[in-house]
């Protein structure tokens, strides 16, 4: 299926991009659907991009949802190892 | 184009050109045209979500093999011109989709397009696969077409799930305005569209007396026509594209097109 099931926020930091370069990236694109890449038919996708550089700065992760469900955790116990006043 | 003979069997050629879309806007399309100066009719193949893709235009060739003109506007040139496909197809998510007005406006100039080459002979239709089913059958209904195929498009009918960043609505306010002959290919073990949301839409169309033809396939999924990607399914393929030809080929060809009737099938 074509989910269509898209969520969008905005974020603030870096990725490492096309050509090897970091770039500052301000939007992220959360969704499942049919990866470009990924022998899954669908996947937990996400684009890190910074669209005032055009379309190419992006960095793209297409991931199974189980995989996906193992990111979310250890993105949360990450963040939960370190005190709040940390987090600046 | 013309000064190659129409004596090789299976000769064609593929091009990258620019076409008036909606409002009038130059936009990048893929087309590619049987060799020689015989009556044919004409294809208009709507990319998938994913983008305008080499597999894609592996499909318009595959029409022009089959004898028509054919052409796949790239939908996301606005948004990405010059784009990967892959990059482009995420611009334009991110800013919500294709708006349906804007899609049937690029059909719209698509197949004008083709009705205006050489040895058309104006008659037109319209494939799409995944987003590009629900956008056939879109276009099928807001346009002048002779022919329609939907391939597994999700949300021409069902309840699209409220707070997502992609606008799309189904469509069942615009089935009463299906103006073309309807062939529908979908898996039996999708879910989206779903075997119940199949009969529900042919029971639409059965009520509105539209002429339409659904084949479900057993063991198939979504997306069982693309052939790089894990979903792809050999037998339900090979008879689809069999039934698309002959459907393309009843409908799309002056000296066979008829008024049909409504059928309909499991």
């Amino acid at each position: 299926m074509c989910t269509y099931a898209t969520f969008k926020d905005t974020v603030d930091g870096s990725a490492k991009g096309p050509g090897g370069s970091w770039f500052h990236v301000t939007d992220v694109t959360v969704y499942f659907d049919h990866p470009v890449h990924a022998m899954a038919e669908h996947t937990l996708n996400i684009d890190f991009a910074d669209p005032g550089r055009g379309p190419a700065a992006r960095v793209a992760v297409e991931l199974t949802a189980e995989s996906a469900e193992r990111l979310v955790a250890a993105i949360q116990a990450a963040l939960a190892a370190v005190p709040v006043e940390m987090r600046v | 184009m013309t000064d190659y003979p129409d004596t090789s069997p299976g000769s064609l050629f593929a091009t990258t050109l620019a076409v008036a879309g909606h409002d009038g806007d130059q936009i990048e399309a893929y087309l590619a045209r049987p060799a020689g100066e015989r009556s044919r009719g004409g294809v208009v193949v709507i990319h998938h979500m994913p983008g305008y893709d080499r597999e894609t235009k592996e499909m318009v060739r595959h029409f022009a093999e089959l004898g028509y003109d054919a052409i796949c506007p790239n939908l996301y040139s606005r948004e990405a011109p010059g784009a990967d496909p892959a990059d482009a197809s995420a611009v334009a998510r991110s800013r919500g989709g294709v708006p349906d007005d804007r899609l049937v406006g690029d059909v719209a100039g698509a197949a004008a397009y083709l009705r205006s080459l050489p040895a058309a002979n104006g008659r037109v239709g319209v494939i799409g696969h995944c987003s590009g089913g629900r956008q056939s059958v879109l276009s099928a209904c807001r346009l002048d077409l002779d022919a329609a195929v939907d391939c597994y498009g999700a949300f021409v009918v069902g309840e699209v799930p409220a707070g997502m960043d992609l606008r799309i609505t189904n469509l069942i306010p615009d089935l009463p305005n299906l103006s073309a002959p309807l062939l529908g290919l979908f898996g039996a073990e999708d879910q989206h569209p779903s075997p119940e949301q199949v009969a529900e839409l042919g029971r639409i169309l059965t009520e509105h007396a539209k002429d339409f033809e659904f084949h479900s396939y057993e063991g198939a999924g979504h997306g069982f026509f693309a052939v790089n990607r894990p979903a792809y399914n050999v037998a339900a393929a090979n008879d689809g594209w069999e039934r698309i030809a002959a459907f393309f080929g009843k409908h799309l060809s002056t000296a066979t097109a008829t008024a049909t009737s409504t059928s309909a099938e499991g």
